[in-house]
């Protein structure tokens, strides 16, 4: 499988670029309290001329006439529950997240990366770990109650390759031989054949985890705009793009012929829903990072009554830290816990942070042992977090210590990622876990979701 | 030594939020256009500056440049091998081999090609005698100054792409892409862009010989050495980085039982040794191997132990008995939209095995097989589609806006998603469809009409409009059903035009209309 982030020093170039999209951007800040500016607010129904500005692409929905899409969208029934999944691409430092200063080893395998004895904030749960200045928001959360840890997330026998331990989270299953996402098969079984808004990635390709064999969901590139500019005026325009359409909708007589007609007919159906709709409006003031752009978009769909049922975002930077670690996980990291904190104050302050709950993963955990690059390398056991007003905020399996490592030195697991999808499904979206994740049997049932 | 925080040699210019400037100088220059043959032609045509132009600079077209093809010479070196395609090879197979195996045909050049008969065609890609030579004017910035690959950004992009457009020795452009995507290495993590064209030049003065020769060079390339961590690898503290990577994604593949997480450790103890000095006005500079940084202890890879060193690290993936079906396999992905038959796999392995892991004996086997003249098209990266057009409008590069759009398009080459390189299965979503549409906006700058003038003519009929407008795209072949539906969209607007002031300037705008559709048509994205 090709198409994930590996082993590169991934973060610079993602400054690179963010900077320059950045570059002049306002972002609309409306501190709480402050009446909405007239004719901002974005309705269900304009969602879809908006959904221009989305660059919507639509997966899986080939079976039925695009235009059905657009009722789908319109008629479909908001989901109660929305889950969140951020995705911390390239196996994320968990003992830098949550470090555990307290255990004797850790400065000893650490020499130049470990975290000072009084650095960050204490962990209350398990007064051996810190967390990391830079996670300082999801630290708040956690003080509130909001977040679950798990300090050692993984399963029995950890595959290293980025791209196979990664596959494994996606799919929800220790088998290469998938083609579905864990959260594909959930909205296989309840999701609606003509609302692709129900499986949502925000990073422009859609996520193998909401990957679906049957109902159709969808990626957008940016929560901003989209046109399909052209030097030909009308009238003649118009009958340039009815040509252009019909590229798309002939019939095709291989993959690639039918590649190309699937893209063209969305790309027109795109270019026809142009709505020019300003920006969106948020209740808080979010960082200007694009992440946080993104989860500011995402907070007003929310509101809008979108009828998403799973959403996917990679968090901001790159976490593949095999050199320079300190920096770049730093910079990734605080990027991304501030957009979280920034996404769930806004939640609350538009009352919807009961129905909104944010998982965060990564596809495994470091080497306790740093390597000579002042970076570390893959290892097993890594941490993951259950985020949200409804997170039933305690710790799920403990820190292991590292006085006793697996039989690669790396961090023992103490938590199944797929006990925590278990829980996910029963207690969060009310589905019946056995039907999506195999051996669902197997596994306890962490409780992740206050009652 | 030092960890050094790598930067871009340049800082990337701001984006511009519309496709051209608002307020811009209309300036008319001249420059050298195909003439169809093997010659050239003076056009002129309108440079939008940015500033207004110095009184008396330079217009063009310069000094006339060297025939741009070679006259054919006819060798009959047919008939063709066992297992070859065996049906007709003339202008539309011809064709096809130039899409796939270079940048497409500039006019007039498949026809020649195809009188070489299909293995005479075949060999005189892979079989290039004597460095490349680059016919047509060379590229620019969007000031009309020479570009500058090593040290602005986007630039390397530009450098890459012209060599695409104007190489005589297309394949060898085409192999450098291909292992640009095999051992992808950024920009993100080389702290300058002249080591990122070095390594592009390793791939090309290697692409045809042996692997392992390529891998050992790839290994210990100073792009790599620094994306890898490779450098970074010491005997006292080793970097998995590059041992991991070097068998997943270059040479044996994840989860085929290859090898172990152990192979990957020991791998990166051989590897261990290369190191490189650091310093703020060179960067990264001074790659050597330094025995003392490396790990002289025994080794036990695959099962074989010896106090293995970088080069035998290589040697042994290379003999692994699943090297060969990866390393066939992933090179006929590259030019084959479907993997090969279980047969022919094992007949490219033998032929990979026999000739001692040489490239070109399989290269030239697929560019052979009856699956690549009569199989299903496939999809060009955004780049190979860009080369394709400005070749067959008979342009160059002369505007840095090639490389945001290819950004835009999924592909700005030296600035891979990571290290698996480009995902070939997304080149098409809705953002980069719109993307490949601003570029043939893009590149009809040089060949549309201006549309209020009273100069278009009004008498012109569909046939003719569509005539006029395949002609400005070098022929290209149309399937006949696009070929129905444009001329449809030229009758249609046609009958737009009710006012007698409106019969000129409405099919100005079909012309227009019809370049935007050809270029945005399958046909021209499908290779």
């Amino acid at each position: 499988m090709r198409g994930h982030n590996c082993c590169n020093d991934y973060t610079r170039s993602q400054l690179l670029r963010s900077a320059a999209a950045e570059a002049g951007r306002g972002l609309p800040a409306i501190e709480v309290g402050m009446p909405e500016p007239a004719g901002t607010g974005l309705s269900r129904r304009s969602f879809l001329s908006w959904s221009a500005g989305l660059a919507l692409a639509v997966y899986g929905a080939s079976k039925i006439p695009l235009a059905a899409l657009e009722e789908g969208i319109a008629q479909a029934a908001a989901s109660d529950k929305i889950l969140v999944s951020v995705f911390f691409d390239g196996g994320i430092d968990a003992l830098s997240v949550l470090a555990p200063t307290g255990d004797p080893r850790y400065s000893q395998l650490r020499p130049n990366l470990a975290l000072a004895p009084d650095a960050g904030t204490e962990f209350a749960e398990d007064p051996a770990l810190r967390w990391h200045p830079s996670a300082a928001g999801l630290a708040t959360l956690h003080e509130e109650g909001k977040v679950s840890a798990f300090p050692a997330i993984g399963y029995d026998h950890p595959d290293q390759s980025h791209f196979t331990s990664r596959h494994y989270y996606e799919i929800g299953e220790l088998d290469v031989g998938f083609h579905t996402g864990w959260l594909g098969r959930y909205l296989d079984q309840v999701g609606d054949e003509d609302n692709p808004l129900q499986g949502l990635s925000m990073d422009g390709s859609l996520s193998p985890m909401i990957a679906t064999a049957e109902r159709p969901v969808a990626a957008i590139d940016s929560v901003d705009g989209y046109d399909l500019y052209s030097r030909v005026d009308q009238p003649i325009s118009d009958e340039m793009y009815k040509s252009f359409a019909r590229f798309g909708s002939l019939p095709s007589d291989s993959a690639g012929l039918s590649q190309v007609r699937r893209a063209t007919a969305q790309t027109d159906k795109l270019r026809t829903d142009l709505g020019g709709l300003g920006d969106f409006t948020s209740l808080v003031t979010y960082p200007t990072t694009s992440f946080s752009h993104k989860l500011a978009g995402l907070a007003a769909f929310i509101d809008a009554g979108l009828p998403m049922r799973v959403v996917t975002i990679r968090a901001a930077g790159g976490y593949d830290t095999h050199a320079d670690e300190a920096e770049d996980l730093s910079r990734g990291l605080q990027e991304t816990c501030e957009g979280i904190l920034a996404f769930q104050r806004d939640l609350e302050a538009r009352g919807l942070a009961d129905r909104v709950l944010i998982q965060m993963w990564s596809e495994f955990g470091r080497r306790p042992e740093e390597n000579g690059s002042l970076g570390t390398d893959h290892g097993a056991a890594g941490c993951a977090f259950v985020v949200g007003s409804k997170a039933k905020g305690e710790m799920v399996g403990e820190f292991p210590g590292l006085a006793q490592l697996d039989g690669n030195d790396n961090v023992r697991v103490t938590s199944d990622f797929r006990a925590m999808y278990c829980s996910l499904l029963e207690q969060w979206l009310g589905h019946d876990a056995a039907s999506v994740i195999p051996g669902a049997s197997s596994f306890q049932r962490p409780v992740l979701v206050k009652a | 030594m030092a960890n050094p925080t790598a930067t871009a040699s340049a800082s990337k210019p701001k984006r511009h939020g519309r496709h051209r400037h608002k307020h811009a100088w209309k300036d008319k220059h001249y420059r050298w256009v195909p003439d169809g043959e093997c010659g050239w032609r003076v056009q002129g045509y309108v440079v939008r500056h940015k500033h207004k132009p110095r009184r008396g600079h330079h217009r063009g077209p310069g000094p006339r440049p060297a025939d741009r093809c070679a006259p054919a010479v006819a060798v009959d070196r047919d008939p063709r091998p066992a297992g070859a395609y065996q049906g007709p090879f003339g202008a539309a197979q011809a064709k096809r081999l130039l899409d796939r195996a270079g940048f497409g045909a500039v006019p007039g050049q498949a026809e020649q090609l195809a009188t070489l008969g299909l293995v005479g065609a075949v060999q005189s890609l892979t079989r290039p005698s004597g460095g490349a030579a680059l016919h047509g004017p060379g590229p620019v910035d969007d000031d009309n100054n020479p570009i500058a690959p090593a040290d602005a950004y986007g630039h390397d992009h530009l450098w890459f792409l012209d060599r695409m457009v104007r190489s005589d020795q297309p394949l060898v452009e085409r192999m450098a892409l291909v292992f640009h995507d095999w051992f992808a290495t950024s920009n993100a993590g080389v702290s300058r862009q002249q080591q990122m064209i070095d390594q592009s030049n390793l791939f090309r003065s290697a692409c045809f010989a042996s692997f392992l020769d390529l891998f050992r060079a790839v290994t210990v390339n100073p792009a790599m050495l620094q994306w890898l961590n490779g450098a970074e690898n010491t005997k006292q503290a080793p970097n998995e980085n590059y041992g991991r990577e070097m068998m997943e994604l270059f040479s044996l593949g994840a989860d085929r039982g290859a090898y172990t997480e152990d192979d990957i450790r020991e791998q990166a103890r051989a590897l261990t040794g290369w190191d490189y000095e650091w310093s703020n006005e060179l960067g990264a500079h001074n790659f050597h191997f330094d025995p003392k940084r490396h790990d002289t202890g025994t080794k036990t890879v695959f099962g074989r132990s010896g106090n293995w060193g970088w080069e035998d690290s290589c040697r042994l993936c290379v003999e692994h008995p699943l090297h060969p079906s990866f390393f066939v396999e992933k090179l006929w992905s590259y030019f084959l939209p479907q993997p090969p038959s279980a047969g022919v796999r094992s007949g490219l392995e033998n032929t990979y095995r026999g000739s001692g892991w040489a490239i070109r004996p399989v290269l030239e086997a697929i560019l052979l097989s009856p699956d690549l003249y009569e199989g299903p098209p496939m999809v060009k990266p955004p780049v190979v589609q860009l080369a394709s057009m400005l070749r067959s409008v008979g342009r160059g590069v002369d505007t840095e806006a090639w490389t945001w759009l290819c950004e835009e398009a999924g592909q700005q080459l030296f600035w891979p998603p990571n290290v698996s390189g480009w995902d070939d299965s997304r080149w098409l979503d809705t953002s980069r469809l719109r993307a490949r549409w601003n570029t043939v906006d893009y590149v009809l700058d040089s060949i549309s009409v201006n549309a209020w003038s009273d100069s278009y003519s009004s008498t012109e009929t569909a046939e003719e409009a569509l005539a006029r407008a395949l002609a400005s795209w070098g022929s290209p072949a149309l399937r006949d059903e696009h070929r129905a539906e444009l001329l449809d969209f030229a009758q249609r607007s046609e009958k737009l035009a009710t006012a007698k002031w409106q019969q000129g300037p409405y099919r100005a705008l079909r012309q227009n209309a019809l370049l935007q559709l050809i270029g945005v048509s399958p046909d021209l994205i499908l290779q």
